[in-house]
């Protein structure tokens, strides 16, 4: 009964989430404020169906209701509670249906924080937001229903891939695709303006808050996803180039540009078309993602079981969304007219060049990650592209995007004021080059010839977003927290980039065959195996090995690593021994028993490794002081003398 | 303004392109997952294995030379090579050429109960405990199979569950060229 209940539920929410894009889009063009007055109601009861589905469908894991083929094939009854939970997003039925849930709470979100806005223009945000849950509730009920049936039911189930059944990774995907598909919100507001044929500095400023939450919550997904790959996958390495790394990638930066160019957008009125086009893109991007991953054209450790029918039906919708909104772009830009000019040392010119290396880097992106697709379609040979391609194309625009940045960011608006900061920059620039040159005297190598631009670069960055809230700071002013937000977010920017250059330059990495006794030493430390014996989990048996670490003969960490295999799916996963220090971790994983209590091992030391994700979630925080800015919610107080006390207080 | 039209028209592209990968993939013309092997006609890798029968004797490459073989790489802990069990056995049953297995990682006496319960169509199994002979052969995921000539250089090799339908199209035309006896 709960799975049938869960089929109509959803089925009411396909219904109602057409009434959502009819109530809004044909409401607003035709002005009936009843129609328009009926589309938050309607966004409500979207997200309720959505939620009484997605809450049916846990509650089959939680039972271990084993009639469900989604459930039976995803879990298990040994499976813990915890995974029993992150299974409903372990596989392609379930995950979709967390991406309409997510879609119904952004749209919900939208509804709720967005009532100070003319009243046309909130119902088409809405109304376009309903057309994109339209297509994939509809996509979910028609080619990927989670609710049905195993009969004769299965005695207990295929379990949840060992892969899976780890705390970051029940996570990263939620997070993930909040990032992913709040890129869905940007772009409604870009077709509403687009429908409306007004854009103006306040359409920028709505935009902004919600760009940035999705930037945020995409960059808290891909970091998540990078640490998980960092200690499960076993082999110590933070990015593959993975197809689905690059397509979680793509969207990242082409967001990342959005929130640049709604700035100038909003400031100067200027990058009109270009906004439009970038908010467009993200969500393109977004949309190819979930095609690349779910139709099953490319090969990736993370590709879905697919089958062609539903890759053609993703396609439709992508054709549909994308081609259509940049139809109706190629009808509207050419009116949008940009309100003045800048000199060519200005803000405006640094986030101009910001936008074209982040741009470029996404498109590079793009034909490395389709040109073997193409070449394979048409017979013309099996290529790879691999990771020397994507080091390099992203290498080459990212360089310079850092080094701008650290000056980019005290340049004034119109022409350059750099004079006001010259010397706090000066004094940066060469306490970055200073710092830099110390560390590789710590680290007693000159590392890669890039290593000590990273090091430069990153200190710079550090210090340049700094100059402004320590010299407000002294001087004792406030600061809007949207300039905090941004200096908070370029510091963590900083930050990893130096852990990306240390990790880079001075890892080492060592395989190793060792006896119950027997050492190894890498980078002044010595790994001693002292042993191996079987433990039991609640669904695997392991094999755990004991590993002695100590530096100079004292004993640093006693560290355990596991090799493991689920009982059900039998095959062999490594949960890697780690241990973790502000300047480096130390990285055990285990490979095969060699026999006569011999295994091979693969030790590692990893400098600064943690800035990485250290950084990428202070870029986030960055992110989330600056929504919380004032002028996101007071703008709208004044703007909507109606309004209810208290609700503008919530602003998200 | 006809430029304002180019990302439309170029996104109009890309679709038209991924929709023909897609009905081709769909067709079975086009299949992502498979890696052109650079064993093809190359010589086959020598392997001298344990036998899962009787770990006493061998199981050699040199006593199959002169004789087309077609050899299947498995292991009991894979579920896709339980799948494809059914064909290997009336594969082996049409006699048109000597199955030769390669147990992957594998522990022999699960092996032997698996034989025993779900019928042997293998002349020999050997079994590879360290993966070392599986990686000579460049296999990255079981099962593959891989038809070797009676000159001993690899035809073709599958990766995935060997069907019915894939033995007649990818495998059956080759036989005679192999030359077995």
């Amino acid at each position: 009964m709960i799975p049938e209940l869960g089929t109509f539920a959803l089925i009411l929410a396909l219904l109602l989430a057409i009434a959502q894009s009819f109530f809004g889009l044909v409401g607003a063009h035709l002005n009936r404020q009843s129609w328009m007055a009926a589309v938050t109601p309607t966004v409500a009861g979207v997200w309720v169906f959505i939620a009484l589905a997605f809450g049916l469908l846990t509650s089959s894991f939680i039972v271990n209701d084993f009639t469900v083929l989604y459930v039976a094939t995803n879990s298990n009854s040994a499976l813990p509670l915890m995974y029993r939970i992150a299974a409903v997003w372990g596989a392609h039925e379930g995950s979709l249906l967390l991406w309409v849930m997510i879609l119904a709470t952004w749209a919900l979100l939208v509804a709720g924080f967005s009532k100070s806005l003319p009243v046309a223009f909130r119902a088409r945000v809405l109304g376009v937001l309903g057309l994109v849950g339209v297509g994939f509730i509809g996509f979910t009920l028609f080619t990927s229903s989670p609710f049905a049936r195993l009969i004769p039911a299965a005695q207990d189930g295929a379990d949840l891939n060992p892969l899976l059944q780890d705390p970051a990774l029940a996570i990263h995907p939620p997070m993930l695709y909040m990032g992913y598909v709040g890129t869905a919100v940007a772009f409604a507001f870009a077709v509403a303006a687009m429908l409306s044929g007004k854009l103006d500095a306040s359409w920028a400023r709505w935009t902004r808050p919600w760009t940035v939450a999705a930037w945020m919550c995409l960059t808290c997904g891909i970091a998540l996803g990078s640490w998980w790959a960092y200690y499960v996958l076993g082999w110590g390495g933070w990015w593959f180039w993975d197809p689905v790394e690059n397509a979680s990638f793509m969207p990242w930066l082409t967001t990342t540009a959005l929130i640049h160019s709604l700035a100038v957008t909003e400031k100067r009125g200027l990058f009109k078309s270009w906004t439009l086009l970038l908010a467009i893109f993200a969500f393109s991007l977004s949309l190819l993602g979930t095609f690349l991953v779910r139709s099953g054209v490319l090969v990736s450790v993370h590709s879905f079981a697919s089958d062609p029918s539903r890759g053609m039906f993703i396609l439709g919708l992508l054709l549909f969304f994308i081609v259509g909104s940049l139809t109706l772009y190629a009808i509207r830009a050419p009116s949008l007219k940009s309100e003045g000019g800048f000199a060519i040392v200005s803000r405006e010119s640094f986030l101009l060049l910001n936008n074209a290396l982040l741009v470029a880097a996404a498109g590079l992106i793009l034909a490395g990650e389709l040109w073997p697709l193409l070449m394979d379609a048409f017979d013309l040979g099996k290529i790879s592209v691999g990771p020397p391609y994507f080091n390099l194309v992203f290498l080459v625009p990212a360089l310079p995007l850092v080094m701008l940045l650290g000056v980019g960011m005290h340049a004034s608006w119109k022409r350059a004021l750099l004079e006001t900061r010259r010397k706090q920059l000066l004094i940066a620039a060469g306490g970055a080059i200073v710092v830099a040159l110390v560390l590789l005297g710590i680290y007693r190598s000159i590392g890669a010839p890039l290593t000590v631009v990273g090091f430069a670069a990153g200190f710079f960055v550090m210090a340049s977003a700094l100059i402004e809230p320590v010299s407000r700071w002294r001087s004792g002013q406030s600061m809007p927290r949207a300039a905090l937000g941004m200096a908070i977010a370029h510091f963590g920017v900083g930050l990893f980039v130096i852990g990306v250059t240390g990790v880079v330059s001075y890892k080492v990495e060592k395989d190793v065959s060792l006896a119950p006794g027997e050492s190894t030493a890498i980078a002044g430390y010595e790994f001693k195996y002292l042993g191996a014996k079987p433990v039991t989990g609640p669904n695997y048996e392991a094999i755990e090995a004991r590993v002695l670490v100590t530096r100079g003969g004292k004993p640093v960490v006693d560290l355990p690593t596991q090799k493991r295999v689920y009982r059900v799916q039998r095959n062999p996963m490594t949960h890697a021994g780690i241990d973790v220090a502000w300047n480096r971790d130390l990285f055990v994983a285990l490979g095969d028993d060699l026999g006569q209590g011999k295994w091979s091992m693969r030790v590692q030391y990893k400098p600064l490794v943690r800035y990485i994700w250290l950084g990428a979630l202070i870029a986030a925080i960055g992110g989330l002081v600056a929504i919380l800015d004032r002028r996101y919610r007071s703008v709208r107080v004044t703007e909507s003398p109606a309004l209810k006390p208290g609700a503008a207080g919530e602003t998200a | 303004m006809w430029r304002y039209f180019v990302p439309a028209a170029a996104f109009v592209a890309l679709g038209g392109v991924l929709a023909f990968a897609l009905v081709r993939i769909g067709s079975g013309h086009l299949d992502v997952h498979e890696i052109k092997s650079p064993l093809l006609g190359k010589a086959a890798p020598a392997f001298a294995l344990p036998s899962v029968a009787d770990p006493a004797k061998r199981v050699d490459s040199r006593n199959l030379a002169g004789h087309a073989y077609l050899l299947n790489v498995w292991g009991t802990w894979c579920a896709a090579c339980e799948e494809e069990h059914p064909a290997l056995i009336s594969i082996a049953q049409s006699g048109g050429v000597p199955l030769i297995g390669i147990d992957w990682r594998d522990n022999r006496e699960e092996a032997v109960r698996y034989l025993a319960q779900r019928g042997n169509p293998y002349q020999e199994v050997g079994s590879d405990e360290d993966g070392r002979a599986a990686i000579e052969w460049g296999v990255y995921g079981a099962p593959e199979t891989f038809l070797v000539a009676a000159n001993g250089r690899v035809l073709v090799k599958h990766i995935g569950p060997l069907t019915g339908d894939v033995w007649k199209q990818k495998f059956v035309p080759l036989l005679a060229a192999a030359g077995g006896k």
